[in-house]
């Protein structure tokens, strides 16, 4: 019942989402397709293909820590969430804040004298950590940044990239 | 700060050397900074090297343009340092390493007790309560002592305008972002979060908490924790920090004087210190007694055929 709760919750959370095919995994329902960087000035908001990450990974939790319910595979985090079951909020955003260093945030994270996760990444990182980190490891997937989000003229302005020596920045790592 | 003060008044006047460095083993160990100075966490385990920080700090100084784009690869064939027009720059290093290249940016470490200051006798630089070591161009008459001072050589000097010299480093967004609490410009656009911005005495708890979290990912070293007296500014290393092009043989204790020669001066200095404390008095009649006859004993042996 409250699966479906979930859901909703994260559907909220992440913004635009298709889904096609709720039934096939336990929990609920999966986006197939999630529309990330919707906001972004100098790089252009692009579909995430989820159903496609499903399919190749399978490992809920090679992205989602312990959110999905299925077993945590990092040892530091397994100290305290070995059994944890799976939380109402799953999607990225629903956590790591896009805004991690504003003052507000900084300020509620000193007056907090109890938190644990004090290194919570804020939402940029977390993504492009998880996305280039794991591209990387399997040697697999886009790791330069119009890979995935070509530049928007104002990005190619920011960039200078009419400035002579100018190359993609993918070509980077070459 | 009245330490300060007191030291420029000294670095103005004649007695330069002997108090400066007696100011050093003063200081060394006891000034933790200010209590509420905000800083940056660069973690190099996580930089990719996309200049994005580079691209960010540009458009925020209102900087010129860059000869070559920030996409620009061949940047890193050379290692650089900040300049007038780049208050910071990133560097590549280990790329023949099985293990992938490491990144590293640089800028203006925004020491606790910075030498730019201390050196600098027309008292162009500040250091805030936030953290930010900040000057004002206005005074500035081009000296560059602080240029020599620095032990990171973070300030760059604008050889362009021949009549308005001028010395220009990252001063961490100070007037735009900082004063207002807010992030620096290139923390803000990091993708990769490899910049950590916070309370400097909450990302030193947190570097070393990644140390202990992940062990393999990092050697056990905040490197600007201690280092010339701590800065604001804070590194993460995967391999030795020599290897990434980090000054490793620095001193803990701040540096007061761009005068680095006179460091072997020191012991010399402290042992005096007291007797300075006693007086001119007792101090002339210590210089009477134990160090008499120095400079006209090697006269003689100078003189001796
Ligand atoms: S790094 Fe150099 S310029 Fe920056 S505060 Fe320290 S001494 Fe001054
Ligand atoms: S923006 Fe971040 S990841 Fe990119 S070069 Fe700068 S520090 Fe490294």
């Amino acid at each position: 019942m409250s699966s479906y709760k979930h859901f909703i919750v994260a559907a909220l959370s992440i913004g635009a989402i298709s889904v096609s095919s709720p039934a096939a995994l336990q929990c609920a329902p999966v986006p197939d397709s999630i529309t990330l960087n919707q906001n972004g000035k100098l790089f252009s908001p692009f579909t995430f293909n989820h159903a496609q990450h499903i399919q190749s990974i399978k490992e809920c939790a090679d992205c989602h820590h312990h959110t999905t319910g299925t077993l945590v595979l990092d040892p530091n985090c397994a100290r305290c969430h070995q059994n944890s079951s799976p939380t109402a909020v799953v999607s990225c955003k629903g956590c790591h804040s896009a805004t991690p260093f504003s003052p507000e945030n900084l300020a509620a994270k000193r007056a907090d004298k109890q938190r644990y996760h004090l290194d919570k990444m804020g939402l940029k990182g977390a993504m492009h950590q998880s996305c280039i980190g794991c591209h990387n490891k399997m040697g697999n997937g886009p790791t330069g940044c119009q890979d995935c989000h070509p530049r928007t003229k104002e990005g190619a302005a920011f960039y200078s990239t009419n400035r002579k020596g100018a190359k993609p920045a993918h070509a980077e790592e070459e | 700060m009245k330490r300060r003060n007191f030291l420029k008044a000294c670095l103005i006047g004649g007695t330069t050397i002997a108090l400066g460095k007696t100011n050093k083993g003063w200081a060394s160990g006891s000034f933790e900074g200010y209590p509420e100075a905000m800083g940056v966490l660069v973690d190099t385990t996580r930089c990719i090297g996309c200049r994005s920080c580079e691209a960010a700090c540009n458009k925020e100084q209102k900087l010129p343009e860059p000869d070559t784009s920030f996409d620009d690869p061949s940047v890193f064939e050379h290692e650089r340092r900040p300049t007038s027009k780049a208050y910071t720059v990133v560097n590549r290093y280990q790329k023949e390493q099985p293990s992938g290249p490491v990144y590293r940016k640089v800028q203006c470490n925004h020491c606790n007790e910075p030498a730019c200051l201390t050196s600098c006798f027309v008292n162009a630089y500040t250091k805030t309560k936030e953290g930010a070591v900040i000057y004002n161009s206005k005074v500035c008459v081009g000296c560059r002592n602080c240029m020599i001072a620095c032990p990171f050589n973070a300030p760059g000097y604008d050889y362009d305008s021949a009549t308005n010299p001028i010395v220009k480093k990252c001063i961490l967004c100070y007037d735009t972002r900082l004063k207002y609490g807010k992030p620096p410009a290139c923390v803000e656009i990091c993708p990769q979060e490899a910049l950590t911005f916070g309370h400097r005495a909450d990302l030193i708890k947190l570097a070393h908490e990644r140390i202990r979290a992940t062990p393999e990912r990092y050697v056990d070293h905040v490197y600007g924790e201690k280092e010339v007296g701590g800065t604001s500014w804070l590194y993460l290393a995967p391999v030795g920090f020599d290897k990434l092009g980090f000054d490793t043989t620095l001193s803990n204790d701040p540096i007061i004087s761009n005068v680095k020669d006179f460091l072997g001066m020191v012991p010399m200095v402290l042992s005096i210190w007291p007797a300075l404390f006693s007086g001119i008095h007792l101090l002339a009649k210590h210089e009477e007694q134990g160090g008499h006859g120095h400079d006209t004993d090697s006269n003689q042996e100078d003189t001796k055929p």
